[in-house]
């Protein structure tokens, strides 16, 4: 397709004089999407910082380089800032950026909402970093445990901001959810059934039931919690008849489902991208699809294996073994899944393919040694070491991370209408790639050992130091390839010339727009028949819906 | 020095890397666009199979030199159950994993992009589809009963000539309490906590049970070879005993009492011949719990049944020593320093 830089100015024009009321009075969805990503980049790099900061602590055996107050205060804003204004953010910006792309619609189906999402979620996040001024972050951790979270134990206004920042970011959230949904099922192209979809609207969709679902009981439990703090209520002092655990139900309830909130929209990107650098359509799209919906509805019911070491009822744990072990499967076939569209395909080594390659790596670990999970006595044994510290990120940094990354190079041409530097973009994968593994790979073996986490310092005992210099030399590796990748939107976001619109010969509805999509999406749009609109359009001989196609029948 | 080498590893792998990326750039500029393009396929399809082997190769090594100097064997008769339900899931996950691992690597291999190369239509075989589904599935069923059977058995009741501890975690350190000559642990209820008056753990004097009761800190004595039974509370924020020699972990939850039992398999003595005179059997505290977390650590002193008793004997009850302090309250602004010792009248004040 032409590339009609005309167009797309003219239709910017009237913007031209208020470049900063443009974006804070915008109500359109790419504007808003990529001040998301914006966001997410922001904390990103304070959440990095801050993670260099903890593992610079830990480089040694009795280190003094932070106070333990200090470190405690970092390492829950790390993970706090990495999940909620970091991950969220970033998934919410490709969401709200592509899926209207992807199923032909012109917008969000509430607009007004979704800036209203975006700018609250912000607030949220500013606050909490507020807190830093007004005498101390919150120190309690990410989970930020009950009645350590109460105020007679953390008496700095930390975990006030903590409550308010998450409860804004929240709301945020949950409605970018509904947003997401009437979007899915009302502004559909014309012919496009739900069955259609492209998996990462699918996994979207999916994903925001999880989210409506999972994130008024965080939300209900941050108000009490400040009601607790704040009027001295008593829902989880002990002392005057609270509960302990209570707390924890609560958090997990929404905590687990979380971590699948985190990784579904990554895995519609990856489904995407192993499509388009495979040269194939996905292997068995309804099993994925399917499996989606499986680990959503299992997702609100394996909570407690974040609980076992509580001395809850043995039935209790039987249960939630048992489903842990359950979520597992759907989760693990989808590797299959993507294993089967390479299988026979025709494989292009971009950046973002070799991202979804290594996410199936390091996934795969993850998601193995997260199966110790569900076998009680082991996660008995691991639960609270750096096992779990190893585990997480796999999941998170490999799965999800390395998804955000995927797709940022996979889209930045839809972003930007131009694309990055791919030679620059390989470089990065492999310091990153490498780095990682530096950094987490060591930390089972450390949690083996029996090295607890969130400990601010440790004894001197055979091996400790060693491999906690390799995990701190992993992860400064891995923040030196970060400004590589930095230095690569830099440079890209300066060239004065736009892109091909459809840089990967690609197959969704998204890289049939314009190089950078204007004010409005589309002008006209083909008929949609299958579930690769724009292959068809462009091949119309080997077209899927000419082709026998039996999942139809 | 192994600082130094993995320093050095590092700036190696740097080299490497740009070199790499050097030749490649190079490579461009003499080929075309189309051709580059292959190139840089196969100069990555071929990183991504020395990644599956350099890969490899390091697991087998750290394996290699960390072998049994990982925590030791187990010392108690439970954690080997454990430890061998580790191993059994080791074993699987590593199955799984080198399959799906080289399915990875040999297809990124063979199926990158080549002129005689095209894409394979391959949409669906449900077949394939359900029995990847299934075996799975049933493997993991097979490992997690397993685990809940090994598991019923640790939580389960304790032998019944178990000796009991009671274990209290505050912020931050350990306190024991053991039941006494009776055998019987006394009531306590958190507002008698009084640590001023002799009464850290709340006992209520008023139940005979607590005036044989003995109570110590820091370090908790067990005999070895005895199955000995923890019931774990806390006073303020949620501990957790972790025990990683013996390979149990619980947690301390205010106001929810939890249990544990195990039987200890080597005294401390025999520990220190094997690892060295600096070992001590340790109580991590596991679960965040504040400021102090990473400092809050208690013993285990395991013993032969003769120097527990010869320990015992000399352990005064705590109920003594509160009564003595309730007797004389001058004492105790005596200790506090901040009266003169002189007159009973001025220490009231
Ligand atoms: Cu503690």
């Amino acid at each position: 397709m032409e590339i009609r830089l005309s167009d797309i100015e003219k239709n910017k024009a009237t913007y031209k004089d208020y470049r900063i009321l443009r974006w804070l009075t915008s109500v359109d969805h790419k504007e808003i999407g990529i001040m998301y990503l914006w966001v997410a980049l922001l904390f990103f790099v304070v959440g990095g910082i801050e993670a260099l900061l903890m593992r610079t602590q830990l480089v040694m055996a009795n280190n003094h380089f932070l106070s333990p107050d200090v470190y405690n205060q970092i390492f829950t804003m790390h993970g706090t800032t990495m999940i909620f204004f970091v991950m969220m953010p970033a998934l919410f910006g490709f969401q709200v950026y592509m899926m209207p792309l992807m199923i032909g619609a012109n917008d969000m189906a509430f607009p007004r909402m979704n800036a209203f999402s975006f700018w609250i979620t912000l607030f949220g996040g500013l606050l909490l970093y507020f807190s830093f001024f007004a005498g101390g972050a919150p120190n309690a951790g990410w989970f930020n445990y009950a009645p350590l979270n109460e105020s007679a134990y953390s008496s700095t206004s930390g975990i006030d901001y903590y409550c308010i920042g998450l409860l804004l970011a929240g709301i945020g959230s949950v409605s970018t959810g509904v947003n997401i949904i009437v979007t899915v099922l009302k502004y559909r192209a014309p012919g496009m059934s739900l069955k259609m979809l492209p998996l990462f609207v699918w996994m979207s969709f999916v994903n925001a039931f999880l989210i409506i679902g999972a994130l008024p009981s965080l939300n209900a439990a941050l108000s009490m919690l400040l009601l607790d703090r704040q009027l001295h209520a008593h829902f989880f002092n002990v002392a005057s008849g609270g509960s302990a655990l209570l707390w924890q139900h609560m958090f997990w309830l929404f905590g687990h489902p979380e971590v699948y909130i985190i990784i579904l929209p990554a895995f519609g990107i990856y489904s995407e991208v192993f499509q388009v650098f495979s040269r194939k359509r996905i292997y068995g799209y309804s099993f994925v699809a399917g499996s989606t919906v499986a680990i959503a509805l299992l997702s609100f019911g394996v909570w407690v294996h974040h609980m076992f070491a509580t001395g809850l009822g043995n039935t209790v744990n039987a249960f939630f073994g048992a489903s842990s072990m359950l979520i597992g499967v759907p989760t693990g076939i989808k590797i299959f899944n993507w294993l089967g569209t390479m299988y026979g395909g025709s494989i292009r080594f971009t950046v973002s393919m070799l991202f979804a390659i290594a996410f199936l790596i390091e996934f795969t670990i993850g998601g193995l040694t997260g199966i110790a999970f569900s076998i009680i006595p082991i996660d008995w044994q691991v639960t609270d070491t750096y096992y779990v510290v190893a585990h997480m990120h796999y999941v998170m940094v490999g799965g999800s991370l390395f998804g955000v990354l995927s797709g940022l190079f996979y889209w930045f041409q839809k972003l930007s209408g131009k694309q990055l530097d791919e030679k620059l973009g390989k470089i990065f994968f492999w310091l990153f790639v490498i780095g990682f593994n530096m950094t987490f790979f060591v930390q089972h073996i450390l949690g083996i050992m029996g090295m607890p986490r969130r400990v601010y310092t440790y004894p001197d005992l055979p091996y400790f130091t060693l491999l906690n210099l390799c995990s701190t030399a992993g992860a400064f590796l891995m923040g030196g390839s970060l400004l590589l990748l930095f230095y690569n939107i830099y440079k890209t976001a300066r060239k004065k010339e736009l892109d091909r619109s459809d840089p990967w010969d690609g197959f969704t509805l998204e890289w049939l727009s314009t190089a950078l999509p204007g004010q409005k999406n589309f002008e006209a749009l083909p008929e949609i028949k299958s579930r690769r609109p724009y292959w068809d359009l462009k091949y119309p001989d080997k077209a899927d819906w000419k082709n026998d196609d039996k999942e139809r029948k | 020095m192994s600082t130094t080498w993995i320093i050095v590893a590092l700036i190696l792998g740097f080299i490497v890397v740009f070199q790499i990326a050097k030749a490649s750039e190079y490579v461009s500029i003499l080929r075309g666009e189309e051709k580059t393009r292959k190139q840089n396929n196969r100069i990555n399809g071929f990183l991504l199979l020395a990644f599956l082997v350099i890969g490899l190769i390091g697991v087998y090594y750290c394996n290699q030199t960390l072998k049994g100097k990982i925590l030791g064997e187990s010392a108690s008769v439970q954690g080997e159950k454990i430890d061998t339900m580790i191993n059994i899931t080791l074993v699987i996950t590593g199955i799984v994993f080198v399959i799906t691992q080289v399915l990875l690597f040999w297809f990124s291999y063979k199926y990158q992009e080549k002129e005689e190369n095209t894409a394979y239509y391959f949409p669906h075989n449900n077949k394939l589809e359900v029995i990847w589904t299934v075996v799975p599935a049933i493997t993991l069923t097979i490992l997690v009963g397993f685990g809940l059977y090994y598991w019923f058995q640790i939580t389960g009741e304790a032998p019944k000539d178990a000796m009991v501890v009671e274990v209290t975690g505050h912020q931050f350190g350990w306190e024991f309490r053991y039941p006494g000559r009776d055998g019987v642990l006394g009531k306590k209820y958190f507002k008698e906590i009084r640590e001023d008056k002799g009464n850290p753990l709340g006992q209520i004097w008023s139940d005979k049970a607590n005036q044989d009761d003995i109570y110590t800190t820091t370090t908790v004595h067990l005999v070895v070879n005895k199955p000995v039974k923890f019931i774990i509370g806390a006073k303020d924020v949620i501990h957790d005993v972790g025990l990683p020699h013996f390979r149990l972990k619980m947690d301390a939850v205010p106001g929810i009492p939890t249990t544990l039992w195990f039987t200890p398999k080597f005294t401390t003595a025999q520990m220190k011949e094997k690892y060295g005179p600096d070992f001590e059997y340790e109580i991590s505290c596991d679960q965040m719990c504040g400021k102090g977390h990473f400092g809050m650590r208690g013993i285990v002193l395991v013993e032969s049944e003769a120097e527990f008793d010869r320990w015992i004997a000399t352990q005064k009850p705590q109920y003594v020593q509160a009564m003595s302090m309730q007797a004389a309250p001058a004492n105790t602004a005596d200790s506090t320093g901040k009266a003169a010792p002189s007159t009973a009248g001025i220490a009231l004040k």
